[in-house]
């Protein structure tokens, strides 16, 4: 007599990308598809704008948005020198995203390379860089930020170099307790077993774990940059004129408050979007990267 | 408890060393100090004057003495816009900070552990998903434009609130609003969180089948609990809220120190931006000791 065993094991399921997931959830598809269209307008669309952005027409002075006798430039309204406001936020947005950009940017790398250091070395080392940061998350990173702009001259440079240096410690301190967790478990220990470097160990086996993390924060970071910097631009201690930034647009439309709400208005609107999203990205992300907490968005 | 209160009193004073160290090397590295001190207009012989009287002629390290020296005996100089002592203008203008912050982390804590708590109660339903919307743009929202809206709604629309100033009650509830929402969205969304944790822990599951009531659970068994992570993030913001004290007191005309660090940068007035600097780190430090002593307040496992 023949039997078949039962299928025990149920047909093969492919987990789902991680692009198939974002595509099931509303809101952090929303937010990725906006962040997108922002860089791509910042990248491709800014360029042409620039001369638009900045050619004065005294007789379209505070012109209001949506009126649409008008240029599609001044669909959000112009500002106090009849400026278009649309093509001024999409050049500011080139701005404001190279600086929050590149300050993410070196910040992760400095500071998960020396937290993957203080967390694999451990000892003087990882006390000392711990203590570097304590100093710099002691003190608050607008105030000190103002001070540094004020001490050397507000440029885009100094920007992003103060930016980075206070945001260092964020990276540096995840970044070493994840490594210090991480070199205790036994893969790694097998793999020094089998005489692999150093280098290797922390590179092919510590940071892939180390790294969703850091992404996730990343993009919250982001958000955190293009505040501050759009809060030192508003305070004038940031970016200077003729070069604009969304926080400077903001503060340039202040006096006009009674008068035109829109000045300032977009382009704080621009900022909160682009925050916004990368709050909500970054909650996604959180899931997303979590072996242990993607099932929730696999539902 | 004392030796991480030890720890914690050194690596502050440290840090307050660095900073004072950072301050001066970036006032003298970056040119002439004269430039700093003197009006922009001064005359050659009087840039002359002012160095050889200050000893900007000497050795740096002599400098650096005498400078330390003087922060040490809070002996900050006189403030260039009012010839008054910089320290007893920032003292003053501290005052006003101090209650405004004040003000809005009482309020952050009562309505965030409220909010927060209720929201993880019932995690998915509608009024979580409310308040982790409503949580997330607070978190994420630029302060200086809600401001700006603030008075564009409050202040021109309906005339209800003043635009800036002080002197009536009124005049507190715009710039306390704008402090609070940044500290509320995250605390909200940190309470909300550890309530979660705290409300699937064995001894909750306890609370419930002896019959506690809904309100017992997370007032008197889950929050008590999950307090811990709200102190943490509670010190980090309280020190961020000296970001947005600088902000909002800018723009509301508020007279704290934030406003007057602000001015005192626009017009180059560097014996009060040093003393605001000085005594805003003092305050920190203070606070984070604060903290450190909340937490073996709330947690007897720290006292060791």
């Amino acid at each position: 007599m023949q039997h078949s065993t039962p299928e025990l094991v149920p047909e093969h399921i492919t987990p789902p990308s991680t692009m198939a997931l974002l595509r099931r959830n509303p809101a952090a598809l929303a937010a990725a598809m906006l962040l997108f269209v922002l860089v791509l307008a910042a990248l491709f669309v800014a360029p042409i704008l620039v001369d638009a952005a900045s050619s004065t027409d005294l007789r379209g002075r505070n012109a209001p948005p949506f009126d649409f006798g008008r240029n599609w430039l001044f669909v959000l309204g112009a500002d106090a020198l009849g400026r278009p406001i649309l093509p001024r936020i999409i050049v500011a947005a080139q701005n404001t995203l190279l600086i929050a950009g590149c300050s993410v940017v070196f910040a992760l790398g400095v500071g998960s390379g020396l937290g993957l250091i203080a967390g694999y070395v451990g000892g003087t080392i990882s006390q000392i860089l711990m203590r570097v940061a304590d100093i710099i998350m002691s003190f608050p990173s607008l105030l000190l930020a103002v001070i540094v702009l004020y001490m050397l001259e507000p440029s885009i440079f100094n920007l992003v170099i103060v930016l980075t240096i206070t945001r260092i410690p964020v990276y540096l301190r995840t970044t070493r307790a994840e490594v210090m967790e991480i070199r205790k478990r036994m893969f790694v220990q097998a793999s020094a077993v089998m005489g692999a470097s150093h280098l290797r160990i922390i590179l092919t086996h510590i940071l892939p774990i180390v790294l969703p993390t850091l992404m996730t924060i990343a993009t919250l970071e982001f958000a955190f940059v293009v505040l501050a910097e759009s809060s030192l631009s508003f305070l004038g201690i940031g970016i200077q004129p003729p070069d604009i930034t969304w926080g400077m647009m903001v503060a340039q439309g202040k006096p006009y408050l009674t008068q035109a709400w829109w000045l300032s208005f977009w382009p704080g609107l621009a900022i909160i979007l682009t925050t916004l999203s990368l709050a909500l990205l970054s909650n996604w992300m959180r899931l997303a990267f979590d072996p242990a907490q993607r099932w929730r968005l696999e539902l | 408890m004392l030796k991480h209160l030890r720890n914690r009193l050194i690596s502050s004073l440290l840090s307050l060393a660095a900073l004072i160290v950072i301050v001066f090397f970036l006032s003298r590295l970056t040119g002439d100090p004269s430039a700093l001190y003197l009006p922009l207009d001064a005359s050659i012989e009087s840039r002359e004057n002012f160095r050889e009287i200050n000893g900007l002629n000497d050795p740096l390290i002599v400098q650096f003495s005498s400078f330390a020296k003087d922060i040490v005996q809070f002996d900050f100089g006189k403030s260039l816009r009012t010839s008054r002592p910089a320290l007893e203008m920032v003292l003053e203008a501290f005052i006003w900070t101090l209650q405004l912050a004040l003000i809005t982390i009482a309020l952050v804590i009562l309505v965030a552990t409220v909010i927060g708590s209720l929201a993880a109660f019932n995690v998915g339903g509608l009024f979580d998903r409310v308040a982790t919307v409503v949580s997330l743009i607070g978190a994420s929202a630029p302060d200086f434009w809600i401001a700006i809206v603030g008075i564009l709604i409050f202040s021109i629309g309906f005339g209800w609130l003043p635009t800036s100033g002080t002197g009536s009650l009124l005049h507190w509830v715009l710039p306390v609003a704008i402090l609070f929402i940044r500290p509320f969205g995250l605390i909200t969304q940190v309470v909300r969180n550890s309530m979660i944790a705290a409300l699937h822990a064995p001894y909750t599951k306890t609370a419930r089948a002896k019959g506690a009531g809904p309100r017992r659970i997370i007032f008197g068994h889950s929050l008590r609990n999950a307090a811990l992570p709200i102190v943490t993030v509670m010190g980090d913001q309280a020190a961020g809220m000296l970001n947005g004290a600088v902000i909002v007191e800018t723009i509301f005309g508020f007279p704290g120190v934030g406003k007057l660090m602000i001015d005192s940068i626009l017009m180059r007035d560097f014996s009060v931006i040093l003393a605001s600097i000085v005594v805003t780190a003092i305050a920190i430090l203070l606070m984070n000791i604060l903290i450190d002593l909340s937490y073996a307040a709330l947690d007897p496992r720290t006292r060791a």
